[in-house]
């Protein structure tokens, strides 16, 4: 069977009508990454064993004539962020390298009970902290469409691993727009649910009240598909919503005609590449005339969301990664004499610039003298972004804005300006803030072939919408 | 500048980093650069805003209740048959770097 743009259904079909098996693809999964990845650097590790084992599974439910669940035998990708049992996860780190979790994160376990095939573990930058996969302690990812750029992240092994067609989908996680920019850069949908939605445990903390597992995927109902099977209360996770899983597929058809869609201004200023302007009033023009009505709003703190962001985010980082000190887990400095030195030591080789960069900064902002002026003034501002967003959604039902200022950027063109890499966040960090679902859904491409992504707001917990009006585009464009 | 030679060091020693002194450069620089273009949050007036330390706080809560009250849906009964097991002694340690049958090993912490 054909990896090439093989979406979930056509691959559960597929296996559940005996045309093919999940074993068959499974291999010819294995086979795409053995050609394309050696160029593309998506995966960290295989876990073919793994993959293999549930593929026989789902098989034998399929000789048996039994209904496969919703992901039967579809081959997954899993952001190295994930703890998988037994199977390496390095979140990207070096001071991970060898670990081997005693557990599933619940996503995961969700995924594989789904009937996923979970073929391995996908780059990224180190704990999720980059925006162009070149944080990777192991090696960069390229973007499939342009072996020179990034494929953006954090999420970029997993947004590259789909574009590729070395998965049919793959879970990554957005903590600033981890999943929705790299989706936009390698012209894959990605959906950030909203805050809550889904279960974090077993998620490797970056901060802790910003991050979001959510699917990178071909199409916007494969991402509808992958939603459902990971949402919803999970008892190891406090922060894990009561609030009732709706069928995403289901909602997909209703009609958009009548829906209120902002635009806000502030989304369009200074910064933004000229095609990627184009391209998303083009896809607003699209909506227009699938009988949507196009509402101005405001959201007038938006200028005021990355350095909130880049506040609270190192912040929570900087307490997050505490734990990595050489004892328990992970890597520890030889040679050693004192406690201290060994916590210091490990620290120092373990972790890569960028992280050693925001664990400064949140350490920095959370120290006696600058709490009050840098983290409690973030929360404070925090709130008035999510107070845009509460005023906006009293007059619309969902906000479309571009979902990066700019196509997929050189590898190497950013690395040694940590502000300028921040700002790629800038259409993004906001929603993380205030916690509102976001979806990208790729909208043409630039004169040079780069893909260009929609970004599709919502109001909290109103995943149907967001995806309802992602798929009437896609489907019209 | 706000941030000196000295903060660096400071904030190093509080994060459990050592820091070459490359890095040390590099930091001041990077911190400085970052922390002048936050200072941008102090053109809002947020004396009478409060703080957001979390989004869950906004929902599946009943807003007439208080503090950790407003989680209730998230807290169950103290119970002592039914939970999750917690993870065997061998399987807690597997991971680490230095450890015998029971215990994690460290350099030693105490002198005496």
């Amino acid at each position: 069977m054909d990896v090439k743009s093989l979406t979930i259904d056509a691959a559960r079909t597929a296996v559940q009508e005996r045309k093919t098996t999940a074993l068959a693809l499974t291999e010819a999964h294995y086979a795409q990454i053995q050609k394309e990845d050696g160029q593309i650097g998506a995966f960290l590790t295989l876990s073919k064993e793994r993959a293999l084992e549930q593929a026989d599974r789902i098989d034998r439910m399929a000789a048996e004539g039994k209904t496969l669940p919703p992901l039967g035998g579809v081959p997954v990708g899993i952001k190295d962020v994930m703890s998988t049992r037994g199977l390496r996860t390095t979140a990207g780190s070096k001071i991970l390298e060898n670990y081997i979790p005693p557990y599933d994160c619940t996503a995961v376990a969700r995924m594989e009970a789904a009937g996923a095939v979970v073929l391995g573990k996908t780059n990224c930058d180190e704990f999720a902290m980059g925006s162009s996969n070149e944080n990777s302690a192991y090696h960069p990812v390229r973007n499939p469409r342009d072996l020179n750029r990034v494929p953006g992240g954090s999420s970029g092994g997993s947004a590259a691993a789909v574009a590729a067609d070395m998965a049919v989908v793959a879970l990554g996680s957005d903590t600033g727009g981890s999943i929705r920019q790299p989706a936009s850069f390698c012209g894959v949908v990605g959906l950030m649910p909203t805050y809550g939605r889904v279960s974090r445990y077993g998620l490797i903390a970056f901060a802790s009240s910003l991050d979001h597992i959510g699917p990178l995927a071909k199409t916007v109902k494969d991402a509808a598909i992958v939603l459902r099977a990971i949402a919803g209360r999970d008892p190891m996770d406090a922060t894990s919503a009561e609030v009732p899983v709706l069928d995403y597929v289901a909602e997909l058809d209703k009609p958009v005609r009548g829906m209120k869609i902002g635009v806000a201004k502030e989304y369009f200023g200074e910064g933004l590449d000229d095609e990627v302007r184009q391209a998303v009033q083009m896809a607003i023009d699209k909506l227009k005339g699938l009988g949507c009505e196009i509402v101005p709003v405001s959201l007038p703190h938006s200028p005021y969301a990355v350095p909130t962001y880049y506040l609270i985010a190192t912040a929570e980082a900087s307490a997050n990664l505490a734990r990595f000190d050489g004892v328990r887990y992970g890597h520890r400095a030889r040679g050693v004499k004192t406690l201290q030195e060994m916590y210091r030591r490990s620290r120092d080789e373990g972790f890569g610039a960028e992280v050693k960069r925001r664990i400064m900064l949140g350490t920095y902002a959370l120290s006696a003298g600058y709490y009050d002026a840098y983290y409690l003034k973030a929360q404070k501002v925090r709130t008035l972004l999510t107070r845009d967003f509460d005023e906006a959604f009293r007059k619309v039902d969902a906000i479309v804005t571009p979902t990066s200022p700019t196509p997929a950027f050189r590898l190497g063109e950013k690395s040694n300006d940590p502000l300028a890499m921040y700002l790629a966040d800038i259409y993004t960090v906001t929603a993380d803030l205030a916690g509102i679902p976001g979806i990208s859904v790729p909208c043409g491409e630039t004169l040079e072939k780069l893909p260009i992504g929609l970004q599709i707001l919502g109001k909290h917990f109103d995943e149907a919408t967001i995806l309802r009006v992602a798929h009437a585009y896609e489907q019209a464009a | 500048m706000k941030v000196t030679e000295k903060d660096v060091a400071y904030v190093a020693e509080l994060a459990h980093l050592e820091l070459s002194e490359e890095e040390r450069a590099g930091m001041l620089r990077d911190l400085n650069s970052i922390l002048e273009y936050v200072d941008r949050l102090g053109e809002l007036d947020t004396s009478n805003v409060p703080a957001m330390a979390q989004v869950s706080d906004r929902y599946g809560v009943d807003e007439a209740k208080q503090g950790s009250e407003r989680f209730a849906y998230a807290s169950r009964e103290d119970i002592l048959e039914g939970l999750r097991k917690s993870l065997p002694h061998s399987e807690a340690l597997e991971n680490a770097p230095d450890a015998d049958e029971e215990f994690f090993r460290v350099p030693k912490v105490i002198e005496r």
